[in-house]
């Protein structure tokens, strides 16, 4: 196992504690969640404000639909050789009531989601560099 | 007043991956436009062009780079760029420059060349934007597809050999396409044989890009009735509405779907809401509808728009497919061009191309895909970043 730091891959988007959360914003005016965060309009069309609170998203969901990648993606994405298929959750988030994508977790394929599934998100490596580790947001199936 | 128009001529380069200069498939399918609907080119004053954006500069000026390689004629023009829908978009500029008066007849096209393989973004370290990032977390074009196609399954029991039921029978439709690209009769057994790109789809339940040209001549109905062609078919609606905050679906290229969280606000599908507005233009319901030309980026997608035209009420696209109803003879034929899973995409040509189907097959010139008693068709896309477009064309 490599002894190198371990660092978002996108810094700001989730934290890096054990029980990871995704960091949005929310309008202070009309309650809208935004993820990727949105901190200067808000895209609500019934609402004007330019006033937003960053906040952790919920970290449990439910399967909106899945699939998997069995081709290598082109740059930017930095693939492992030989390139391993992985699969790949869109999961709905009941506070916030939007969708969002990730890759599932590494050694998950497709036969072991439906939809529907109760998932947490977790982290683990995206790809590595020759100075760190880079992390990303996954899903996994909740341990019940 | 009524907002129709007539379509006078239509002109197609075949699709395939040739290699050529864009603007070399732009002129061939204007010119054949222009012969077949016996304009001459010196009449046309307005051309209006559908963008490429992998074509350079010429690209972003497509309308007045095909009115150059035609002839400077002082017409004026006009470039539309709206993604999948940039034709649709194109002709909706020509319909506004016709009704208010100004120009009696047009050109619309598009053209593009394509590069191989996955369509990747620009390079960089740029997370800001997010079709950059859902690369980078490995998250391709067909991830989208699938995601729509599993959704299916899940939810209302369509199956693999449905999917491969769809090629199966555009394939057999775009065989008898000489503008088609693909024209070979695949089975059920060569869908299944192909490699799984994203679960549950394989390669051949998935579009793939192509070179393509696609032109129509549009005129007043008065200009029209002037040549004798006063019953040309016509342009009843053209919609090209964006979607409906908050959208219920994550589309391409995002990461994530609006929230809904707020009071007042409901998710909303952006491809049902496409046809809506068309259907209400043009004063035509589903039921008066002979033939759809839909987006089919995927196999699945195709039974998606047959729902989200009203065609079959949600979930039962692929009962209709089962009974053979979309196919060329029966109750309501989608596709019968063959679709894009015999073309390829040609972005700024392809909503275009669907419309010089529904031209061709109102006027009984279809051959051997000719839809019989063909009265009114309709043409639904979706594209990036809130583009789409449905088109309705009527005798």
């Amino acid at each position: 196992m490599s002894s190198k730091p371990l660092v978002p891959a996108v810094e700001g988007w989730h934290t890096m504690t054990a029980k990871p959360h995704l960091i949005g914003t929310q309008c202070k005016g009309c309650g809208t969640y935004f993820f990727p965060k949105q901190s200067d309009y808000c895209r609500n069309p019934d609402c004007e404000s330019t006033e937003f609170d960053e906040v952790e998203l919920s970290r449990t969901g439910h399967i909106w639909s899945y699939t998997n990648a069995c081709y290598k993606p082109p740059a930017p994405f930095v693939a492992h050789e030989p390139f391993v298929p992985y699969a790949i959750a869109a999961v709905q988030l009941e506070t916030e009531q939007m969708v969002i994508l990730g890759q599932v977790i590494g050694g998950l394929t497709v036969d072991e989601l439906k939809v529907g599934m109760p998932m947490e998100l977790v982290l683990e490596p995206l790809h590595e560099t020759d100075n760190d580790i880079k992390v990303t947001w996954k899903w996994q199936p909740l341990a019940q | 007043m009524s907002n129709e128009i007539a379509i006078l001529g239509a002109g197609m380069h075949p699709w395939g991956k040739w290699g050529h200069n864009f603007v070399q498939y732009g002129v061939a399918a204007a010119r054949e436009a222009l012969a077949d609907a016996g304009v001459p080119w010196q009449d046309v004053r307005f051309v209006s062009g559908g963008a490429t954006i992998r074509c350079g500069y010429p690209g972003f000026v497509a309308g007045a780079t095909f009115a150059q390689a035609l002839g400077w004629q002082g017409a004026e023009v006009n470039t539309s760029y709206a993604a999948c829908a940039s034709g649709s978009q194109a002709l909706a500029a020509a319909r506004n420059k016709i009704l208010s008066g100004e120009c009696e007849v047009a050109l619309v096209v598009g053209a593009d060349t394509t590069p191989k393989g996955f369509l990747a973004p620009a390079g960089g370290y740029r997370p800001e934007d997010p079709d950059w990032l859902r690369f980078y977390l490995g998250i391709t074009n067909p991830t989208y597809f699938a995601l729509y196609a599993r959704r299916r399954m899940d939810l209302y029991g369509d199956t693999l050999e449905d999917f491969a039921a769809v090629k199966v029978k555009n394939s057999l439709v775009g065989s008898k396409n000489p503008r088609a690209r693909y024209r070979k009769c695949f089975t059920a057994e060569d869908v299944a044989a192909s490699a799984m790109v994203a679960d549950p789809l394989r390669l051949m339940d998935i579009c793939a890009t192509s070179d393509g040209g696609a032109a129509l001549i549009v005129s007043s109905l008065e200009y029209a009735r002037k040549m004798g062609k006063g019953d040309a078919p016509r342009v009843a609606a053209i919609s090209t509405v964006t979607p409906t905050f908050a959208s219920g679906v994550v589309e391409m290229p995002d990461i994530a779907t609006d929230s809904a969280a707020a009071a007042g606000v409901e998710p909303h599908a952006y491809r049902a809401s496409l046809p809506i507005k068309a259907y209400e233009e043009a004063g035509i319901g589903p039921r008066d509808i002979s033939l759809a030309e839909v987006y089919d980026l995927s196999t699945a997608l195709e039974l998606d728009w047959i729902e989200d035209l009203q065609l079959a009420p949600r979930g039962e696209a692929a009962a209709l497919l089962r009974a053979g109803d979309t196919a060329l003879g029966g109750k309501i034929p989608i596709n019968v061009s063959g679709g894009l899973a015999c073309f390829g995409e040609a972005v700024p040509a392809q909503a275009l191309s669907q419309i010089c189907e529904l031209t061709w097959q109102l006027r009984g010139q279809a051959g051997d895909r000719q839809v019989k008693g063909a009265k009114v068709g309709i043409t639904a896309n979706q594209g990036l970043f809130g583009h789409g477009s449905s088109v309705i064309v009527k005798k």
